[in-house]
């Protein structure tokens, strides 16, 4: 008993929770950034992927991490082009398009690196970001240790989370996004492109969404593996909900996911194979419905999300 | 300037064109990075061909590989003619799969009349449980069906794999998490001898025409069209809405759980973590491409099953790798959707107004 409450005494957990949980403040805060604009991006689990391979691909091809990062980006872009394109002026289902959009990056990706690398056993590697180790964090009590061990890609993630919120909540720009997913008729009126905001919003909330899946192999791992992701992407669209579209709230979100994984990958070896692991693997995903069951009731959807909007009808 | 303008009704011949249309842009798209992979791309297409289709025996691999896909491809026509989002049909078959070992493996002890239909209502339960538990979720406290049924996908994968590596786990397999082999008695006969072919094909069919039957000459049929169009309106004329909910949910997950039992009861005989490659998602390309007519879901399923059994084997032949098959259904998935537009609006060129 006592072992399963010392684990929270442990930095190394909290070092865990934090790097867990970086991937998935960029899912939520990409996702959040769609459907505050009215459009829900499915694609995400397949974006991740395909930003995780191109991230990777681009610095084992001898770019510098940050430009591996810059990659993804784009890459991730892109694929919230495609689409914003079909869902917004085309005004398909964002269901279906979405799933398609995953199956597609999520191929791309695959096919690539299978073209790139036809015959390796072991995946090939890369120097990933290292901690940060600052001389003047290093010696602090407790907290020393747990931010030693992040990177600068981590920190990308929480300033991620100040500008987003800043700009959601603070700019004309953050709020004519506001009213493209609430009540996009407004927009119109203020002489704003519905279509130009909504694309632009979810090209941006997609290339966070890869920047998600980068940080999987240029931080947290080395290396591209098939099925790595293994519905971090669908996680995230859970967790939107949950964090009401605040970025504040998908941080707290994301850490508190990233908390629970990280504890019940250390109560395993704890528990000595008493208990089947898959269990415990299991808790996350069960975590993640039962979170989004008890707040939707609540949920303060964006009024026009999933909502197709064509000029001069009502 | 152009604009779209709504078809009052969209003529047959056209929804089949845009289906076939978008098949065959998939394929031409799927060259682009096919050459950019530095492959001879017309004889990868021809091996394609001729690894689906170019014999008997390749065919009938085609229509094996295509029976899964049929009931996912029915699975998620169904849900989607109501508009409830069924993206857990992957999870649901291997509930059905599992429910297919746990009865069939040993468990009952019945004459094949008794026990393979005993089974297959086993399977279909299975997969239709674990498809209400969102659909309550969705209806009781308004929880988006999208991304339960999705997160049950991994749950119900890693419960097999426990069940595989623990209570169901095959003494005899060496090592490998495999489930016993199903009885004779349960399982599904073979059509043709010396083919993989099996009976879960015929099974399949016939669910796809009960479903044509149920959707367009039914009551209920009807009642679920109309909440898929608009529940709002549905609940408004009195209809009874939770209850379509629940049957198509029944419906949809049963289904799903049949690809499961037909998988593990016809072809494979026992149950491991891999049974699926993805037949659950690929579902929903099928029922796209079909426009979520039953009917029209049998030869989009052949169409797929098609496009993977030909890569596998071009893939073998010449090694370009067999994502390309992926790569082929996403984007038929897609290009059905953009070709859908034609089918559902007129296309007009309007001259921009002077004001």
């Amino acid at each position: 008993m006592w072992a399963a409450l010392e684990i929270l005494t442990q930095a190394n957990f909290w070092a865990a929770t934090i790097r867990i949980a970086t991937p998935l403040i960029f899912g939520v805060l990409g996702a959040l950034l769609c459907e505050r604009a009215g459009v829900l991006n499915l694609g995400i689990e397949g974006i991740f992927v395909a930003g995780a391979m191109s991230g990777w691909l681009a610095v084992y091809l001898g770019l510098p991490l940050w430009g591996g990062v810059l990659v993804a980006a784009l890459v991730g872009a892109l694929f919230g082009l495609i689409h914003g394109v079909l869902t917004v002026p085309l005004g398909l289902s964002q269901h279906v398009t979405g799933i398609g959009v995953t199956l597609l990056a999520t191929s791309v990706a695959y096919f690539g690196y299978r073209v790139a690398f036809p015959n390796v056993a072991t995946p090939p590697r890369i120097e990933p970001f290292s901690p940060l180790d600052l001389p003047m964090l290093r010696d602090l009590p407790f907290v020393g240790p747990i931010l030693g061990q992040q990177t600068a890609f981590t920190v990308l993630a929480f300033a991620s989370v100040a500008v987003l919120a800043l700009v959601l909540a603070c700019t004309p720009l953050g709020l004519a996004i506001r009213a493209v997913g609430d009540n996009p008729e407004a927009v119109e009126a203020q002489g704003l492109s519905v279509v130009g905001l909504r694309i632009g919003a979810v090209m941006a909330g997609s290339a966070l969404m890869a920047l998600g899946g980068a940080f999987l192999t240029l931080s947290a791992f080395n290396a591209f593996y098939f099925g790595m992701i293994n519905g971090r992407g669908w996680v995230c669209i859970a967790l939107t909900v949950f964090a009401s579209w605040r970025p504040g709230k998908a941080l707290v979100g994301a850490l508190l996911f990233g908390a629970l994984d990280a504890y019940q990958l250390r109560l395993q070896t704890i528990t000595g194979g008493a208990v089947p692991s898959q269990i415990f693997l299991m808790l996350p995903y069960l975590f993640s419905i039962a979170a989004l069951v008890l707040v939707a009731r609540r949920a303060d959807y964006p009024r026009a999300l999933m909502k197709p909007y064509f000029k001069g009808q009502r | 300037m152009i604009r779209f303008v709504p078809r009052e009704r969209t003529p047959v011949w056209l929804t089949l064109a845009v289906s076939v249309g978008a098949g065959i842009a998939a394929l031409l798209l799927t060259a682009v990075p096919l050459a950019l992979s530095g492959a001879p791309v017309l004889s990868a297409f021809r091996l394609m061909v001729e690894g689906a289709a170019g014999s008997g025996f390749a065919f009938a691999e085609t229509l094996t590989r295509a029976t899964p896909l049929i009931f996912t491809g029915l699975a998620a026509a169904i849900a989607f003619r109501a508009r409830l989002w069924n993206i857990g049909a992957e999870g649901q078959l291997y509930a059905g799969a599992l429910a297919t070992v746990a009865l069939g493996a040993g468990l009952l002890e019945l004459p094949p009349a008794l026990l393979v239909p005993v089974v297959l209502v086993g399977a279909a339960l299975a997969g239709a449980a674990l498809l209400l538990v969102p659909v309550f979720f969705k209806m009781r406290f308004g929880a988006d069906e999208v991304v339960v049924t999705l997160l049950l996908n991994f749950v119900m994968l890693l419960f097999v794999q426990m069940m595989l590596e623990g209570p169901m786990k095959d003494e005899m397999a060496l090592g490998w998490p495999q489930s016993a082999p199903v009885l004779d008695e349960a399982t599904l006969p073979k059509l043709v001898s010396g083919l993989r072919l099996h009976w879960g094909l015929v099974l399949a069919v016939i669910c796809a025409v009960a479903l044509h039957v149920l959707i367009t000459r039914t009551v209920w049929g009807f009642r679920i069209r109309a909440v898929g169009e608009n529940a709002r309106a549905a609940r408004y004329a009195g209809l009874p809405v939770g209850k379509a909910m629940a049957l198509v949910g029944l419906l949809s997950g049963g289904l799903a759980g049949l690809a499961g039992a037909s998988e593990v009861a016809g072809l494979k005989g026992y149950l491991t973590a891999d049974l699926s490659p993805g037949f659950g998602y690929a579902g929903i390309v099928v029922a796209t491409l079909a426009n979520l007519s039953p009917l029209g879901v049998i030869p989009a399923a052949i169409f797929i099953a098609g496009v993977f059994v030909g890569a596998d084997s071009m893939s073998r032949a010449i090694g370009v790798s067999n994502y390309l098959a992926d790569l082929v259904v996403a984007l038929s998935l897609l290009s059905v959707l953009i070709g859908g537009l034609l089918a559902r609006f007129r296309i007009v060129f309007v001259r921009r107004e002077t004001a």
